[in-house]
């Protein structure tokens, strides 16, 4: 078999085709490979990863927020919506924060709604708007689930903000800066939970913040303020004796999505496997 | 800001879908320039000769559509006077922020490229075109450099293999980063697939393919030139390869997802058996692929058994109808991933807009446009051929006698 470095001379033309030919081929193929191993990297990894309260920002030594929202005391009132809407001037058709009311059926079907984000409440009604009409029968369980961002550790969307409008402060808080967002709607799209929006009055990104101008000046976000129930715990989680702190100490939770490995801050008491 | 039709539940932040046709459009311009610079390296790089009637036209079609590529994605951003940020101040994990720099290089690799590729007709064109301006004009182009000696001309041939050899990669690699775009994204089960990329990469040269293809016979057509049964019969070869890897892989993912039949299969099923069944099933696969494998094979398994204007005419319908398949496709990526609401419990429609600045008029005013540009390079370059093709109204004197001056198309 005739080797290329077994022929007695290789013209410049003939070297340069070779290497243009393998080139190419390896350029795609290192591509394909890179790809397929971020992907698979990017998975199971969470195992690995920090608890929230053990991950502080590094070199700081503030506080670091957590949010828990306790499902088993929400009574779906919707204060927290209208609180949030209030302080932050939210838009309309938004929410930076909502109530979500689950309804099972004997069937087995679930009902998920929540009108106007469940700013008006739920009112004394059954579901019975979207309710199937074969199912024709009472529910035999509910709850209601308050939603919000999660500001995650490891959050998809300052991961994909083209331009660096999205980013993390020192105490874990994840935010938008609107002088330099583009407006692109990448992080809209990669967020798994549905919490930003592009605000129409700015055409820029926009989320919760945890009230980061509220909670900055020792107050606590206006959706915690305004629930009567204590459906929500916000605090900071490097203090060991701070309420929160004894929450997640006292409490099993957990976390929206956990299986994409965002690995929230916000995280949940008595959710149920229906709630995604 | 829409509201759109909602079944189901629907989060509140997603009554309306953000990505709108420009950002399906987007990705079918790109992979337009992937396709035709390919089928261009083809017989620069690759040496298929057949394809010699369409390489040069091929590589400018490309630049007319890299020219507009930006274009949709300007429109669509919120504040499209801040889009240079993606470049001054580029977040490094961010697949999006690469967009300025790839864009930017392949760019500049297409323009040299071209520059070089002309260079011998822009030096003839400035001292032999009719009028003055346009002398002046290609005076310009040639920035100064009239050196057309046989030693100046065999490094032109250099330096354009070289960066045929990197440009080949780069179109691929432009085209599978917009895969990547929407592959990368775990939030979305429609989009989130290793297979995105490559996927993203054969539909872009299949669509390019068969833009040249269609472009070349209205062209003919029109012109009442003969048609090169060679170079179409090629082109239909490899649009038919490449339709059969495309859909074959398409196929196979949408199959692996079933068969997974992982937690998102439920809404995924939903989505594609309620809400893009006439987009999917009909046009991308039905009208835009099996119709177009049936007439392709046919051309090019029984090539003896119909005439070269026979195969002509089918190779006119594929590829139009493939066209239409890869723009199918995009949008079935685009606007699937976000029909359905990220609870997995709920739908949307979208609404198209008529009117607006991401209205259908917008967009296909923008579609337009890399006509328009192809146009303005016809009239200033031979897009067909050497110099001697180049229309003798706009030249002083009968061109053939120049032709010994600068009639290369291919540059080995």
């Amino acid at each position: 078999m005739t080797m290329l470095w077994d022929k007695p001379e290789i013209s410049r033309r003939e070297f340069f085709e070779k290497c243009a030919e393998a080139g190419a081929k390896s350029f795609i193929f290192g591509g394909l490979v890179v790809t397929t191993a971020n992907l698979l990297l990017a998975q199971d990894t969470q195992d690995t990863r920090a608890r929230a309260e053990e991950a502080p920002v590094k070199g700081t030594k503030g506080p670091i927020y957590g949010f828990v929202v306790d499902t088993t005391k929400c009574i779906g009132c919707g204060s927290c919506v209208r609180a949030c809407r209030d302080e932050n001037n939210v838009p309309d058709g938004f929410s930076r924060t909502w109530v979500e009311q689950y309804t099972f059926f004997p069937n087995g079907e679930v009902i998920v709604n929540s009108p106007n984000g469940g700013a008006d409440g739920f009112g004394e009604d059954l579901p019975n708007r979207n309710m199937p009409e074969e199912l024709g029968q009472l529910p035999v369980r509910g709850f209601f689930v308050p939603k919000l961002c999660n500001h995650c550790i490891n959050t998809p969307c300052i991961q994909v903000c083209p331009v660096g409008a999205s980013y993390v402060t020192k105490e874990g808080v994840v935010l938008v800066d609107q002088e330099r967002c583009i407006g692109c709607g990448y992080c809209v799209q990669a967020c798994p939970f549905g919490s930003r929006y592009i605000n129409p009055q700015t055409n820029t990104a926009d989320k919760c913040t945890w009230c980061y101008h509220r909670i900055t000046k020792g107050m606590l976000p206006a959706c915690v303020q305004a629930c009567p129930a204590k459906a929500r715990i916000f605090g900071n989680v490097s203090d060991p004796n701070s309420e929160i702190s004894q929450i997640l100490a006292n409490n099993r939770v957990q976390v929206l999505k956990s299986y994409l490995g965002t690995n929230p801050r916000t995280r949940y008491i008595g959710l149920d496997s229906e709630v995604i | 800001v829409h509201h759109y039709v909602t079944q189901g539940y629907v989060l509140p932040n997603q009554m309306h879908i953000y990505w709108t046709m420009m950002i399906v459009l987007y990705p079918y311009i790109t992979g337009i320039v992937a396709g035709a610079f390919i089928i261009s390296s083809l017989h620069h790089v690759f040496d298929r000769d057949e394809l010699k009637p369409v390489s040069r036209f091929a590589m400018l079609m490309a630049l007319a559509f890299l020219l507009c590529a930006p274009l949709p994605l300007l429109v669509h951003l919120g504040h499209p006077e801040r889009a240079l940020n993606i470049m001054f101040t580029p977040n490094v994990t961010s697949a999006m922020a690469g967009f300025g720099f790839i864009y930017s290089i392949y760019l500049l690799i297409l323009t040299v490229e071209i520059w070089l590729l002309y260079r011998v007709d822009i030096v003839f064109l400035s001292s032999n075109a009719r009028s003055e301006m346009m002398r002046r004009l290609y005076w310009i182009l040639a920035l100064g450099v009239t050196d057309i000696s046989e030693e100046a001309k065999a490094l032109d041939r250099k330096v354009m293999l070289f960066l045929a050899a990197i440009g080949v990669p780069a179109a691929c690699f432009l085209h599978g980063y917009v895969g990547f775009l929407f592959g990368a994204i775990k939030a979305n089960p429609w989009w989130a697939s290793p297979l995105m990329p490559v996927i993203f990469l054969l539909s872009a040269i299949v669509s390019g393919i068969a833009m040249v293809l269609v472009c070349y016979l209205i062209v003919q057509w029109f012109n009442k030139r003969p048609v090169d049964s060679e170079c179409t019969q090629s082109l239909m070869e490899s649009a038919w390869y490449f339709l059969m890897v495309d859909v074959a892989l398409e196929g196979l993912e949408l199959l692996n997802r079933a068969y997974m039949a992982n937690h998102e299969w439920e809404i995924m099923k939903h989505l594609i058996v309620d809400k893009l069944f006439v987009s999917l099933f009909v046009v991308q696969f039905l009208i835009g692929s099996v119709v177009p494998f049936v007439l392709l094979g046919t051309a090019v398994v029984f090539k003896n058994r119909f005439s070269a204007g026979v195969r002509s005419v089918m190779g006119f319908v594929s590829g139009f109808l493939l066209l239409v398949q890869v723009f199918a496709m995009r949008w079935n990526v685009v606007m699937g991933g976000q029909m359905f609401s990220k609870s997995f419990r709920g739908f949307l429609n979208f609404h198209v807009d008529i009117v607006g600045r991401e209205g259908l008029l917008a967009v296909l005013f923008i579609f337009t446009l890399p006509f328009v540009a192809m146009l303005i390079f016809s009239r200033v370059l031979p897009l067909w051929g050497p110099i001697s093709t180049f229309p003798t109204r706009w030249l002083r004197d009968r061109p053939s006698e120049h032709v010994p001056l600068g009639s290369f198309t291919k540059f080995k």
